[in-house]
């Protein structure tokens, strides 16, 4: 059996990009959520974890229709010369930051406010700023957070399908991910193939999920 | 007792059960059933007003599900709870008889299905297609061929103009033909092959231009419909049946965009 490797590669990659993506920007969200005092808190802490509770297609047929040309974000993307988004890698990108955002905001966030007041007023009396405050004392402070942001973002990022499907195309080696392709196996009854990379996800979702609590209880352990 | 009062009373029995089945055909027609239908995408809006019309009529009720029929023919023969199957071509229901999922020749054809190049802009697609051969479009959509009849029609009409590998770059694969219909309607492709019926479902200012492919470019696609073992004995899945295969539904698929079943019933597999 010749093995396509072409989607396992483009998954890792679209991962890759949304998980680095995320990181910079749920860390600012997440940030500005754990410490602030606004009344916005609640609101925009709802809109990061509405992904969680809808279902893909809603994402998938709003992403569809506003990265459209008709789209106000598919006029813009147009009027920077970038054409539209949908059946592009990037398209899947973009899609998929706003899937995966509350997997890496909400560690992100819990992390920060665990950690208290206290190691960043101590800081200060030492004359930290406020950026070397947070890169020095929080950020170290936090790293667990970090890493199961960085775990959970990777790894249902991954196993996205239903915005795929909707707004992908189907493209092999642009948009033709894992989870895509093994749909596409199973409907043309290839059931060998979808056995060989079912089992792989199966397999690797254990595993990072296995190691993440693994590294997660030892920094754990180290901070206590 | 002698044979021939055994013989008597075995006529006799027999009578009474043949009474029996009677009274069953004919309350089990007067009594409303419901009729579980599995329909390809295509044909979805078709057998809603369908539906309704046999629905008016016997007052048996239609649960349709509706999916790429690549889809639906796995969940059948993985025990979906379907007693029909609608489908968008003749090579799946053919393999459910041949796997007796489905009832041995119970096969028919009730609908043909006509391909367009379609975009909702005036004037974007010529009634020839020479569209296809200029860069005045950046992606064509066209269902999976692999899984949905249409699209396997699609990659036929590609390759007989020989386009198929120039325009591969340009292609996007719907899941089934209804989310092919919906990439070119939300204008994210330009082009794309979808049902003829899909496009006459529209109000007549949306229906912007099309191509009605000539039946020489593509394998005629016969829409084959067959009835699945779990179904057998319902009266009101017979009737479901019948009705499909009656000339007003027949007179309805016309007006739908399809091509009447009748002249393509000859054709055999």
């Amino acid at each position: 059996m010749d093995f396509d490797w072409t989607p396992v590669w483009l998954t890792l990659q679209l991962a890759s990009a949304t998980t680095l993506i995320l990181l910079v920007v749920g860390t600012p969200i997440a940030w500005w959520l754990a410490r602030t005092g606004s009344w916005l808190k609640q609101p925009i802490g709802a809109v990061v974890a509405l992904p969680l509770v809808l279902p893909p297609t809603v994402l998938g047929f709003y992403l569809l229709l506003l990265l459209g040309p008709d789209g106000p974000v598919g006029e813009l993307t147009r009027a920077l010369g970038l054409g539209t988004l949908p059946f592009t890698f990037a398209g899947l990108v973009v899609a998929s930051v706003f899937y995966s955002l509350p997997f890496v905001v909400q560690p992100l966030q819990n992390a920060f406010e665990a950690l208290g007041e206290r190691p960043l007023e101590v800081a200060a009396t030492l004359r930290a700023s406020p950026w070397d405050r947070f890169m020095t004392v929080a950020v170290p402070l936090a790293r667990p957070g970090f890493l199961t942001a960085a775990v959970l973002g990777f790894a249902h990022t991954v196993g996205e399908f239903g915005v795929v499907l909707m707004i992908g195309g189907n493209i092999p080696g642009e948009t033709r991910v894992l989870s895509v392709a093994i749909y596409d196996h199973v409907e043309m009854l290839e059931y060998g193939k979808a056995h060989a990379l079912s089992a792989g996800m199966v397999g690797f979702a254990f595993v990072v999920l296995y190691l993440l609590y693994l590294a997660n209880q030892r920094l754990g352990r180290r901070r206590s | 007792m002698n044979a021939k009062a055994l013989r008597e009373t075995g006529k006799k029995a027999k009578l009474c059960w043949f009474g029996i089945a009677l009274l069953c055909a004919v309350f089990g027609t007067a009594r409303a059933g419901e009729v579980s239908v599995a329909v390809a995408a295509n044909f979805t809006g078709a057998s809603r007003i369908i539906a309704a019309e046999f629905e008016a009529a016997t007052g048996h009720r239609v649960k349709a599900s509706f999916g790429s029929t690549g889809k639906l023919y796995a969940q059948i023969v993985n025990g979906a709870p379907f007693e029909v199957f609608l489908a968008a071509d003749s090579v799946r229901p053919a393999r459910l008889e041949k796997e007796g999922v489905a009832v041995k020749g119970s096969r028919f054809t009730y609908a043909g299905g006509r391909l367009v190049l379609w975009s909702p802009d005036e004037d974007r697609v010529d009634p020839r297609g020479n569209v296809l051969g200029s860069s005045d479009f950046r992606k064509l959509a066209l269902a999976n061929p692999a899984t949905a009849p249409y699209g396997l029609a699609a990659r036929q009409v590609l390759e007989n103009l020989d386009l198929w590998e120039g325009l591969r770059s340009k292609v996007v694969r719907g899941d089934s033909i209804a989310q092919t219909f919906q990439f070119v309607a939300t204008r994210n492709a330009q082009l794309g092959f979808v049902a003829r019926s899909q496009v006459l479902a529209l109000p007549e200012a949306e229906r912007g231009s099309w191509w009605d492919i000539g039946p020489e470019l593509y394998q005629p696609i016969r829409q084959q419909a067959v009835l699945l073992e779990r179904g057998k004995s319902d009266p009101a899945v017979q009737a479901f049946i019948a009705y499909i295969k009656s000339d007003e539904v027949r007179k309805i698929i016309e007006g739908l965009g399809y091509d009447s079943a009748r002249p393509l019933r000859s054709f055999s597999d």
